[in-house]
């Protein structure tokens, strides 16, 4: 387990404000949250230049225990919102946190165009397979068969592969890991401030008191395992036989490649139209 | 930010003049003239409204009947440093403008029923986080898809109810393309001013009806920006007690790192379950109205004197009426208009001294009855022997005599 020294706390979390969270004993989203404070301690942006903001869930209401410009939308929104903060302070650094849900179900359509528009956004997706602050119901990556509130007799929908939807749309860095590989979140989440573009980054969590209850998951540390026992790393993909990888959560950068960002063409045109005063349209 | 205009505001229809290069006195007195006196449309005015009242962000989908003034705006906000994008959908829209505003931008989208029906949610956003940005609605037929390049005045109630729970709402009604103008800076202005969503209602037949206007000198536009904290970041409050509850806001990137949040919340912005709190809330948000309510609404009065019937009508309703006004009076008929510039918050104290005043009104509208029922609301004894209602919603305009004609038959 990771130690997180004090002065990291006090620096960045608002430690005397908004303590105790709100999440479950067991859920995942405050270790993905240390992995990104960790993340960010270690780069070299001051507090006052990270924006975080996030739509409805419960990873969503990570933005109001950290000490930064936080901006807490509405369900499914934060990627627009984003967009807007990005677009009028180019040199912000915009930090997306989303669920699987808030993301991909009522927030696809936003989430597909920031890709495609690759706006140097970085969408943290904690992915943990349901709706946990409703209580459980069905989200579009709940698996096959799988128990939810809304699926009582098992999901009968294919769910999403999340990260080849943002590779699909033009996402310029795509990742994926899981919250037991926390090392892997925070060198994820430094990789994708750095990048320059669209960045999403899918967490796997685990959510014992909601989804683990109704699929019989075991409890938390159980759920842990499974998240260390039920990945491989996308290099050893290739060394293993098909039947090895059926089923098992890939982890790793499946793309990091520079594409001219949005934000820069935006700062071009406008240079190229005062040039000429706009003579061309 | 928005530079000072070097180029006149001119109709881009219009063909360029030859260029010479020997700039003399007298055509720069020319040029002077262009900016001030012009033909436009009025959605043409709302976008040249928006940049001399310093918008510098727009975010929008194309919709009829008011696309031209995203189409406007992407031609002339990139020519000033300013912002323009197209969304995914008119939601993506009012998110986009409520994030450049916390980010210090000056935010505007511009759509039609539709769309802002879509928007609501996020007007409601806008309006708990008490964020400036403006919404232009050019109205058109309704419900759904209804009749897209025709003239309605449907969304009056909506402007006011449409997004869920109790909200304030500044709703500013033009009647001519020179109000327009003015009408889009003063929605601006207002917004920065009260920090919340201000609405400008069109009627889609004032976003394509052109009208020469006079432009002033943009030393003669006042511009309001919103007013920045001068205390340290540590005591800073988001929304602050300040006289009559208009406090100041800082930008993400200031050093103040608030907390913004959709959720009823503290001063300092961050999320409660505490009544006590909830109420200060809502009552923030309520009284940050009610308390500035001269400055808000705005009404003009049009041969009222000693008119014994009066007819309220807002936008382009309003322009038959006043005709309808001068046909009456030819014929000896003492008739006076009524007619509200802002039309949230409603002028209710305007509206009572009418009912006091005159013995009949008429109330023309472009909908089933929306302005009418305000004025119910207001008639003492609720019958409606004073009231005349005209209601129309085929998509066709209330003319001056059919006006003329259903106050003869009332008389």
């Amino acid at each position: 387990m990771a130690t997180i020294p004090q002065k990291i706390i006090h620096e960045y979390l608002r430690h005397d404000k908004k303590f105790p969270h709100v999440w479950c004993s067991g859920c995942s989203n405050g270790i993905v949250l240390g992995a990104i404070i960790r993340a960010l301690a270690g780069m070299d942006i001051h507090r006052d230049d990270i924006v975080m903001v996030s739509g409805i869930g419960c990873s969503s209401r990570m933005p109001v225990y950290v000490d930064f410009n936080t901006l807490h939308t509405l369900h499914g929104r934060a990627i627009a919102y984003a967009t807007g903060v990005k677009l009028h302070k180019p040199h912000l650094k915009v930090i997306v946190i989303t669920g699987d849900g808030d993301c991909t179900a009522i927030g696809g359509n936003h989430l597909i165009h920031a890709a495609r528009r690759n706006i140097d956004l970085s969408v943290i997706l904690v992915n943990n397979n349901i709706y946990g602050m409703t209580g459980g119901q069905c989200s579009p990556t709940t698996p096959h068969n799988a128990i939810a509130t809304t699926a009582p007799y098992g999901n009968i929908e294919p769910d999403f592969n999340i990260c080849e939807l943002a590779m699909g749309a033009g996402a310029t860095y795509v990742a994926r890991t899981t919250a037991f590989h926390t090392q892997e979140v925070q060198n994820m989440v430094k990789d994708s401030i750095e990048h320059p573009g669209f960045a999403l980054i899918e967490v796997i969590s685990a959510c014992p008191v909601i989804y683990g209850r109704l699929n019989k998951k075991g409890g938390a540390p159980q759920m842990m395992k499974d998240m260390r026992d039920n990945s491989i790393p996308l290099a050893a993909v290739a060394k293993l036989p098909p039947e090895k990888v059926e089923g098992k959560i890939v982890r790793g950068v499946f793309r990091k490649e520079i594409r001219p960002e949005f934000c820069d063409r935006y700062a071009d045109l406008v240079k190229r139209v005062q040039a000429t005063g706009g003579e061309e349209a | 930010m928005l530079k000072k205009k070097t180029t006149p505001a001119k109709n881009p229809k219009k063909p360029a003049k030859p260029k010479d290069k020997t700039s003399t006195k007298l055509q720069e007195l020319q040029k002077q003239r262009e900016r001030h006196h012009v033909i436009m449309q009025g959605n043409e005015a709302v976008a040249y409204g928006a940049l001399d009242a310093g918008c510098n962000f727009f975010a929008g989908y194309p919709i009829t009947p008011s696309t031209e003034i995203a189409e406007i705006l992407a031609l002339e906000l990139p020519k000033r440093g300013g912002v323009f994008i197209q969304m995914e959908d008119e939601i993506a829209s009012i998110c986009a403008i409520t994030g450049a505003s916390l980010a210090g931008a000056k935010a505007l989208t511009a759509t039609s029923g539709p769309g802002f029906s879509l928007m609501q949610e996020g007007i409601g956003f806008a309006k708990i986080t008490e964020t400036p940005c403006v919404v232009v609605n050019v109205q058109r037929v309704g419900p759904s898809t209804g009749m897209p390049t025709s003239c309605a005045q449907g969304d009056m109630q909506q402007s006011r109810w449409g997004s869920h729970g109790d909200s304030p709402a500044i709703v500013l009604y033009p009647d001519s393309v020179k109000e327009c103008y003015e009408l889009t800076i003063r929605a601006v202005n207002l917004s920065e001013k009260y920090r919340t969503c201000v609405i400008l209602l069109l009627d889609e037949v004032l976003g394509h009806m052109r009208e020469d206007l006079r432009l002033p000198d943009m030393a003669n536009v006042r511009v309001i920006s919103r007013i920045k904290p001068t205390v340290p970041p540590h005591w800073y409050k988001h929304y602050d007690e300040n006289q009559k509850y208009l406090s100041p806001l800082a930008s993400y990137g200031e050093g103040y790192r608030f907390h913004v949040t959709g959720l009823t919340h503290d001063a300092l912005g961050f999320p409660t379950n505490k009544a006590s709190e909830a109420q200060d809330m809502m009552e923030r948000l309520r009284k940050k109205i009610t308390y500035n309510i001269r400055d808000l609404v705005q009404i003009e009065s049009f041969k009222m004197e000693d008119a014994r019937i009066a007819i309220f009508a807002a936008g382009i309703v309003a322009r038959a009426a006043k005709a309808a006004v001068a046909m009456a009076r030819h014929e000896g008929i003492p008739v006076g208009l009524l007619r509200p510039l802002t039309i949230w918050p409603f002028p209710d104290d305007a509206v009572r001294k009418m009912l006091r005043d005159v013995d009949i009104v008429v109330v023309p509208e472009l909908n089933q009855g929306q302005l009418v029922r305000e004025i119910q609301r207001l008639v003492k004894d609720r019958s409606d022997s004073k009231l005349i209602k005209i209601q129309r919603v085929n998509g066709k305009l209330i003319s001056p005599t059919d006006i003329l004609r259903k106050l003869k038959e009332g008389m």
